[in-house]
């Protein structure tokens, strides 16, 4: 086990690497480059340009660059913002908790539905409910999630009036209620996507499960169906979904930075944006980092964690 | 049953049952792919054909009749800030998305294919690092990549079809990969380098044609995933550019607009929702009617 541990923390490390160097090259060879925001300051002259492309080390070598950028990365220093001079770390760990917080209850909504709707879908194989909940999870994996999340606040916001339309709380009350307020529309509208995703996993999970020998040993035993479902069925069929929950996270994080768009929630999918239209190299780099970082410990602990729940895994 | 008593008779009558024919036969049978197919043949006919049969010019500013609701008066589906046809601007906008997701689906699954037929060619080394390249930029949400990629290039229909298409090869990659490394050490491949074959003859006219139904799936799922990319990135702003209508930048500035106009937000959204899943559904049916393991009678 330790050294299956080992070995798969040093892959993460090495394809974190590869990331690196991918992301510092898509950002530094694109046209312009992090000195095209200063050119537009008026009164920037050559000179001028010059000076600071020389202080901020931008006229080494690409390579220089990328290895001092690294250097300081792995010292925990990286870099300052553009924009207001903050070091790049503290302002994505301002942001981080915002996202983290989106992302884990949506989550959470999306697995107490998905598996839910996925085992009643298996269940009742080929019955009316599994033909809805086939074309409901096709459907919802096409709709574009900025859409669904203005259709809510229309109908939730606009017309009833019930909830309120953006942002993390009202400024000036800290109340729970007002918070949770503030995420329903969010989580529901992220969620979604993952809800489409683990409903036809679990469908198929299940499934699998209920073909075995051991379902079948359980059925001949007398056993109520309730209790084989819970004990035998779901237990199994919640295994490969360890795996999925892992994978699916870049998808997670992409569908925060729409939903934040939509819903001014002050997180790292806001920050990417607002950096991105400062050409803030610095932060947009280091939120590309932490968005490959939990990536990476999001397929790493889904791989862990199967080994940990199925005592049938062997490592060789 | 008929389908089962006509292939006994024709195998009967010593008529073999081509595999093409089962393969449309199941498809036929897939109905939600059927009217997949049907819907987006008639988006594609209406962006096509449609601008040129309105009254108004997708570009007319009608300024009389602003943020008119949709069927209450001259404009069908009603008219936005400017007073410009919102139907008209849905078809010319279809004609972009649509284009956009075409192409970048072509360019995504050439790039995806070549780039899987080299790594589960040649294997070892190269196969290793193509395949590590892949995890690399699947460690990427794509939406960053692409905004990343869009917000730092000027913005065109050129640059923003191929920078969809940068950020989905990956998938296709992964997929002719493992085929190809499946298939690698069939006889037929053996005869083939024993004749002495071409690598590239190797890979494009011995292993391609043999992995074409999982690359088929796949990018017939991929038109719906550009179509869904370039709407994302237009909506933030980092897409095709106005004045030229998108799907995407139709729902730009709509959210202002959310209480006084809601038919500005809900119709392209709903368009684009009717286009993206129509391609889901025929990439379903295409992966049940083109997969030979599938157990379906007939």
């Amino acid at each position: 086990m330790a050294r299956y541990l080992l070995s798969r923390i040093g892959q993460s490390l090495f394809l974190l690497l590869i990331v690196s160097i991918i992301g510092f090259a898509l950002l530094h060879l694109t046209p312009g480059g992090p000195l095209s925001q200063f050119a537009l300051t008026p009164g920037m002259t050559a000179a001028d340009l010059h000076r600071i492309a020389h202080e901020m080390g931008l006229d080494q070598p690409l390579p220089i660059q990328y290895l001092v950028w690294l250097w300081h990365l792995l010292q925990g220093d990286w870099g300052r913002s553009y924009r207001d001079q903050e070091p790049v770390l503290a302002i994505i760990g301002e942001h981080l908790p915002a996202t983290l917080e989106l992302m884990a209850s949506s989550t959470i909504l999306a697995v107490i539905i998905g598996t839910w709707v996925g085992v009643l879908s298996a269940m009742r194989r080929y019955s009316v409910a599994d033909y809805l909940a086939t074309i409901g999870a096709m459907v919802a994996l096409s709709i574009p999630t900025f859409w669904f999340g203005l259709v809510v606040i229309y109908i939730f916001s606009v017309s009833l009036e019930w909830l309120p339309s953006g942002g993390i709380a009202t400024i000036g009350n800290g109340s729970v209620l007002d918070l949770a307020r503030h995420l329903i529309l969010p989580c529901v509208v992220l969620a979604l996507v993952t809800v489409a995703t683990w409903s036809r996993y679990m469908r198929s999970a299940t499934l699998d499960v209920a073909a075995q020998d051991y379902v079948r040993t359980a059925r001949a035993k007398g056993l109520r169906p309730g209790q084989i479902l819970r004990q035998h069925i779901l237990r199994n069929a919640m295994l490969p979904m360890i795996t999925l929950a892992g994978l699916q996270l870049p998808t997670l994080l992409g569908g925060a930075l729409v939903a934040e768009t939509v819903f001014t929630w002050p997180g790292m999918g806001r920050l990417f944006l607002d950096s991105l239209g400062y050409r803030d190299y610095p932060v947009v780099m280091g939120l590309l980092m932490v968005s490959a970082i939990l990536t990476l410990i999001g397929n790493l602990a889904a791989d862990i964690l199967y080994v940990v729940f199925d005592p049938r895994v062997r490592l060789a | 049953m008929s389908g089962v008593g006509t292939s006994q008779m024709e195998m009967a009558a010593g008529k073999p049952v081509r595999q093409g024919n089962r393969a449309v036969r199941r498809f036929l049978r897939h109905r939600l792919a059927i009217i997949g197919l049907l819907i987006i043949l008639f988006l594609v006919l209406a962006c096509a054909i449609g601008p040129s049969l309105l009254p108004y010019n997708q570009l007319h500013i009608d300024l009389r009749h602003r943020f008119q609701a949709p069927f209450m008066g001259p404009h069908i589906l009603g008219s936005d800030q400017l007073g410009r046809d919102l139907l008209a601007r849905l078809l010319m906008a279809g004609r972009i998305s649509l284009t956009v997701g075409f192409v970048a689906m072509v360019l995504s699954t050439a790039v995806g294919v070549i780039i899987g037929l080299a790594s589960g060619f040649y294997g070892g080394r190269i196969g290793g690092a193509l395949m590590r390249l892949v995890d690399a930029v699947l460690c990427f949400p794509s939406i960053f990549l692409l905004l990343t990629l869009a917000a730092l290039t000027t913005p065109s229909l050129l640059t923003i079809t191929v920078i969809i298409a940068l950020t989905a090869w990956m998938q296709v990659a992964r997929i002719v990969d493992g085929q190809v490394r499946a298939l690698r050490e069939r006889d037929y491949m053996i005869a083939a380098e024993a004749l002495g074959a071409s690598d590239s003859r190797l890979m494009f006219r011995e292993l391609l044609p043999n992995i074409v139904a999982p690359i088929v799936v796949s990018a017939t799922l991929n038109v719906a995933n550009a179509i869904l990319m370039e709407a994302y990135v237009s909506y933030l702003g980092y897409g095709i550019q106005p004045p030229t209508p998108s799907w995407g930048n139709m729902l730009n500035n709509a959210q202002e607009y959310l209480t006084t106009a809601p038919w500005l937000a809900l119709l392209p959204g709903a368009v684009i929702t009717l286009a993206v899943s129509s391609f889901n559904f025929v990439g379903d049916g295409l992966r049940d009617a083109l997969d030979p393991h599938m157990d379906l009678p007939g």
